[in-house]
């Protein structure tokens, strides 16, 4: 009986925790379905953690500092697509630079604003939406009747990108640019406009699922804290086949591992050392990579900058 | 119709583009007419692709104009180019793989339902439609990547239409294609210029330019040469234009003098990278002096079976030997060692390492051994000295050994390689489409060292998809079809519609080992 | 007139690094007015906190020796074709390993001690990186979200270790025990005690340089290892074994980050001391080895530059009130205007030029 209220208590915290995960996948599925590596997936989701707080500080309202958290995301993202689509730059290479900005610049920001080193004072966060009908549905209502908005939002983005990208005429034209953007290009698909349509998409998404760490779960900033989540969800849009909805399922698997660890802390679990049990979905990741490789084809053209040239 | 035959519906003026270090297109002037098939003739780096890209907004050129029906037009884009009725068939086929063939149709033009979403019926509808009205079938349904090369230009063609092209440009269509569906394709061709389409045919291939064409305007080194009528022009003066001089259609070589054998395959079986079988019990040998020619059309087992023999893919069964010697799935490192030299299809994929310098290219295989290095130690005088050895020997154009073999032309690319390649003193040497993409020059240069080779008592296997050039060299003919060997012939005695037929799988001719010619 | 081209080619390849930095300190100085501060003497504060003083000057060359070592460790996997994104977590083991060989074993001499307890640190960061090269290698899992994935592991396994199997039991804080003398790197100025930390780690870092310059380019391995890197399929087609010289690369630079936290902790440390975060000496070698455009010489150069800034970035915090961090603002500016070469070309006439003739490059990428 024990083992039920602890794997229920599990899921539920698996939910909030996968949230911002699912977030930022879904932008890791636009972005390399268009053919760029987004690396910088973590930075934009430490940018958008910070820009969330601080706007939800500056006015009060979170949702507001919601949605800037993740337009500063696609914001940061369009230097990415500059530098990688105009500039043709390594795509890695500009996605770490990102990372180095985005540690630096919130940092930064928290000393020049905030005046504090290390994590901002408490700002409005979000508070939770309660679905009243699935209160009494059991284990599904424990863990989703209750949750911060950004787990609905969540969810309600999957289904959204996974029928934009299958089902809708611009989807067709992402998937071509990422397998073969030359002919694309010579059907009249502007390769570049999509790209960076998709990159600075998959910033706001990262932007988003940032801001659900800092306001959704924390309700302050801290330096640092998106802790390799970023690299976490590059993880899941792999694992998850390039798709939504096996992202999302990945994501959800990392969640659950982190969720677990959480739980049994909470729990005074101590037959295993607490550093053990953080170091987790870091494992689990690395399994489900080692798992899955050689059925898992990333699109063709994924990482390569296009240009129209090939000498005379 | 009510224009008469002289109008051109393209008229191209002054195109001049110029690229970093090259002169692609100097003042081309091009004029194709209504219903007519204008073939554009000139060597690989001639300039052909560039006009088109040009005409098709894919360049910019940085002189010179384009009319369509006498109008004067802009063309920034490839979507300006499809509103003015321009269409293009890529060499390399601009198909998406895992796409089906409905999807591949309708990119960039899909048909919407609600506003938003793709309408796939509407798009099958759409394709079943003009298959119909131009004749070519099609399956919508299938991926592109299950389908053959020649359905695939299929799709490319209906794409074109599709999008309303009144004007068709066709890439080298017939690069990858079989001697009889070149005949096919050229009787579509025939068929839309019927039904009011002009199409530009592009080609370095005499012949099918004579085939197929009423004009031909030849292009030489970014220059226009000149129009003539397709009647009032023969072979050898296209020849002549395209080349700049009289040229030996034929490399001259004398009987070969074959003595025992070097290269024995023995039913190999071997899978390509889907796992799916490529080559499928394959059995041969070339003996010391010959030159065997493999012969197929793309994709029909030929780079797997190179790759099988020179190491680099495992063979799923069957045996390989060289000297007597069991190289069978061995190492790449391990077949070299024991006399194999392989001039690789893809040169800039395989042969050389581009951002490399000459010199460093030039000890690719041969780096770890003395004299290039001693102990693990790399001896940079000598590795320079043998490769301005190597460069003024194999007369390769460039101004030092250590440039970077990526800056260097086609041809001299190519030279590099044969250098490196054949001063390895093999018994065996691999060449796998050795002369693709060079010039007349450098095809003879490749050919004739290939022949003092065979004449020094080397086995050479030569793998070609240019029948001219399997006739031209090999001692004997071995038809590659579907990944099985369909016959062993002698090019004296065989016609080339023999061989079009054996290569299309529709005829078989005399086995290795038992003989006997009856069809399947 | 040979060397004349030679001497412009060499100045070119030097135009964009140099550039870039200077526009990197631009963007610097534009963020540091954002503060209300006088970016000339935000600028001051920051070298008198290098150079300002004795202690500052050994100060600066004790933070620039860990970042020569693992910019060394991103170029050698880089030359592979590798990214070695995981030299944090590669520094983490070696500092580990090298403080408990350098505690646990005693009464050695110190030729025996010292460079055993060096290489050990070599060895756990080779071996803590050969981990994603291996699942690069064995099921082609991209070695990138892999890496990051061991540093995570690594900071928390050293949580682990350092507040419970190592733990000083003497002390309150979670430190190692101290590592006997004979592991001790000498120092230059006054022995273990000494304030000038300085130490004979900057040899051993400069002398690594000089062997991964030499292994690179004068010896058959590096030949492979470049080949691999340039064009994996032609290594192939010319029977180098691919895998091996990636594996070989990557054990490699898991081996120099490791030797930068051996450094750390026979130099300056003499013990582990338990990690809040990531130091960030990895992240740095990122950026030091991609100014450096994987050069060993140019590392040096890179990581003093680097290592300046972000040494001098804390007094520049004091003195101007200038927050440090926009010494990170800086690192990041120069690593985007050196990975897309074309915006600084962009700048220089010069550049476009030079792609027109067929001036070849000894070195490439």
């Amino acid at each position: 009986m024990e083992f039920l209220y602890f794997m229920a208590d599990a899921l539920a915290t698996t939910v909030s925790l996968a949230a911002p995960l699912i977030l930022t996948a879904m932008g890791g599925v636009f972005s390399e379905r268009s053919g760029v590596v987004n690396i910088g997936l973590e930075g934009m989701m430490l940018i958008g953690s910070f820009m969330g707080v601080l706007f939800s500080h500056l006015t009060g309202n979170a949702w507001f500092g919601f949605w800037m958290g993740a337009l500063s995301g696609a914001v940061v993202a369009a230097l990415h697509g500059w530098v990688c689509i105009r500039h043709r730059a390594n795509q890695t290479v500009s996605g770490v630079a990102i990372n180095i900005l985005g540690a630096a610049l919130t940092g930064y920001l928290l000393r020049a604003i905030f005046h504090r080193a290390g994590q901002t004072e408490p700002v409005p966060g979000l508070a939770s939406w309660t679905i009243p009908f699935l209160k009494d549905v059991p284990l599904l209502g424990d863990i989703f009747y209750r949750n911060m908005p950004p787990v609905y939002i969540a969810f309600i983005v999957v289904i959204v990108a996974q029928i934009v990208i299958f089902k809708t005429p611009l989807g067709l034209r992402i998937r071509a640019c990422g397998e073969h953007p030359e002919a694309a290009d010579t059907v009249g698909v502007n390769v570049s406009g999509i790209r960076y349509l998709c990159v600075m998409l998959s910033g706001f998404l990262a932007g988003m699922g940032g801001v659900t760490l800092s306001l959704g779960q924390l309700s302050l900033f801290r330096e640092g804290m998106s802790a390799g989540k970023g690299f976490i969800a590059l993880a899941a849009v792999i694992f998850g086949r390039w798709t939504p909805v096996g992202a999302m399922w990945a994501s959800l698997l990392f969640g659950l591992a982190d969720g677990l660890q959480l739980t049994a802390q909470n729990w005074g679990f101590t037959a295993i050392p607490r550093e053990f049990l953080i170091m987790t979905p870091y494992i689990v990741t690395m399994a489900a990579l080692a798992g899955i490789i050689g059925r898992s084809v990333p699109p063709a053209a994924s990482g390569k900058p296009y240009v129209r040239r090939d000498g005379a | 119709m009510g224009k008469p035959q002289s109008v051109p519906v393209l008229e191209m003026r002054g195109i001049t583009k110029q690229f970093p270090g090259v002169l692609a297109n100097d003042h081309v002037d091009f004029r194709l007419n209504k219903g007519g098939i204008h073939a554009l003739l000139g060597e690989n780096g001639a300039g052909k692709t560039t006009l088109m890209k040009i005409l098709y907004g894919l360049y910019q050129a940085d002189e010179g104009t384009v009319l369509v029906d006498g109008k004067d037009v802009s063309i920034q884009e490839p979507n300006d180019a499809i509103s003015l009725g321009i269409g293009m068939v890529h060499q390399h086929f601009m198909l998406i793989p895992p796409f089906t063939v409905a999807e591949n149709l309708v990119l960039g033009a899909e048909p919407r339902k609600h506003g938003i979403f793709m309408d796939m019926e509407s798009a099958i509808a759409k394709a079943n439609e003009i298959s119909e009205a131009y004749g070519l079938a099609i399956d919508p349904h299938a991926k592109v990547m299950d389908i053959s090369v020649g359905m695939q230009q299929r799709v490319e063609i209906l794409k074109a239409l599709l999008r309303g092209a009144e004007i068709l440009v066709l890439d080298e269509p017939t690069a990858v294609l079989t001697p009889q569906e070149v005949v096919e394709l050229f009787e579509i061709m025939r068929n839309l210029t019927e039904q009011g389409k002009s199409i530009i045919f592009i080609s370095h291939k005499l012949k099918e330019v004579l085939d197929i064409s009423d004009h031909v305007t030849v292009l030489r080194r970014g220059k226009s040469i000149g129009t003539v009528a397709t009647p009032e022009t023969s072979q050898q003066e296209l020849a002549r234009m395209m080349v700049g001089r009289d040229v030996e259609l034929v490399v001259e070589k004398g009987p070969a003098s074959p003595d025992e054998s070097i290269l024995d395959v023995d039913a190999l079986h071997v899978l390509d990278h889907r796992q799916l079988p490529a080559v499928r019990g394959v059995s041969f040998s070339v003996r010391a002096g010959e030159i065997l020619g493999i012969a197929g059309v793309d994709g029909n087992g030929q780079s797997e079976l190179v790759e099988a023999i020179t190491g680099m893919r495992r063979p799923a069964s069957g045996r390989v030997m060289i000297n007597g010697c069991d190289v069978t799935g061995v190492p790449p490192r391990q077949v070299f060692e024991s006399g194999v030299v392989h001039i690789p299809s893809d040169r800039q994929r395989h042969g050389l390492i581009l951002d490399f310098t000459v010199a460093e290219n030039m000890i690719l295989q041969t780096y770890y051994k003395a004299p290039f290095s001693r102990r693990g130690e790399l001896d940079w005088e000598t590795i320079h000295t043998e490769a301005r050895r190597l460069i003024e020997q194999f007369d390769v154009r460039t101004p030092s050994e250590k440039v970077a073999a990526g800056s260097l032309s086609g041809g001299n690319q190519q030279k590099v390689i044969v250098a490196r390649e054949l001063s390895r003193e093999p018994e065996l040497i691999v060449a796998a489409q050795p002369t693709r993409g060079l010039d007349v020059g450098a095809i003879e240069f490749v050919h004739r060292k290939l022949i003092e080779a065979r004449d020094d008592g080397k086995a050479v296997l030569l793998v070609s998809l240019e029948l001219d050039e399997i006739m031209a060299l090999a001692d004997r003919i071995a038809v590659i079809y579907e990944g099985e060997i369909v016959g062993i012939v002698d090019p004296d005695t065989v016609t080339e519609e023999e061989l079009g037929l054996m290569m299309a799988g529709a005829m078989r001719g005399p086995q290795p080992k038992a003989a006997g010619g009856e069809s399947r | 007139m040979s060397m004349n081209s030679k001497s412009k080619a060499w100045w070119r390849e030097l135009l964009v690094p140099v550039v870039a930095v200077l526009v990197g300190l631009a963007i610097g100085a534009v963020f540091m007015l954002f503060t209300g501060a006088n970016p000339l003497d935000a600028y001051r504060a920051l070298l008198s906190g290098c150079f300002g003083s004795p202690v500052n000057l050994s100060e600066t060359i004790v933070y620039v020796t860990p970042l020569i070592c693992t910019g060394l460790s991103i170029a050698v996997a880089f030359r592979a074709g590798l990214f070695n994104i995981g030299a944090e977590g590669q520094m983490i083991v070696g500092m580990l390993a090298s403080a408990i060989v350098g505690y646990a074993l005693t009464g050695l001499p110190r030729i025996i001690h010292l460079p055993l307890t060096i290489l050990s640190g070599m060895v756990a960061g080779g071996l803590w990186a050969a981990v994603p090269g291996y699942l690069k290698a064995r099921f082609g899992v991209h070695e990138v979200v892999n890496s990051i994935m061991m540093n995570y592991i690594a900071l928390y396994f050293s949580h682990y270790l350092v507040n419970g199997p190592i733990k000083d039991p003497n002390l309150a804080s979670p430190y190692s025990p101290e590592i006997a003398d004979a592991a001790k790197l000498w120092r230059f100025v006054g022995g273990h005690g000494s304030e000038f930390r300085v130490n004979s780690g900057i040899i051993i870092a400069i002398v690594a340089a000089i062997l991964i310059y030499r292994l690179l380019y004068k010896t058959t391995k590096g030949y492979e290892i470049r080949a691999v890197g340039l064009n994996p399929e032609a290594a192939r087609y010319a029977g180098i074994d691919v895998s091996t010289a990636m594996a070989r690369s990557m054990l490699i630079a898991g081996s120099m980050a490791g030797l930068a936290g051996a450094i750390q902790v026979c130099g300056i440390q003499y013990k582990f001391l338990d990690l809040f975060a990531f130091e960030g000496f990895g992240f740095d070698g990122i950026a030091v080895a991609l100014l450096a455009k994987g050069n060993p010489y140019g590392i040096l150069a890179a990581a003093s530059l680097f290592g300046v800034l972000n040494r001098g970035s804390q007094m520049m915090q004091l003195l101007a009130r200038v927050p440090k961090e926009t010494a990170g603002i800086i690192q990041a500016s120069v690593v985007f205007l050196v990975a897309a070469e074309g915006i600084v070309e962009g700048w220089l006439p010069i550049r476009r030029m030079a792609k027109l003739d067929v001036a070849g490059k000894e070195e490439t990428r």
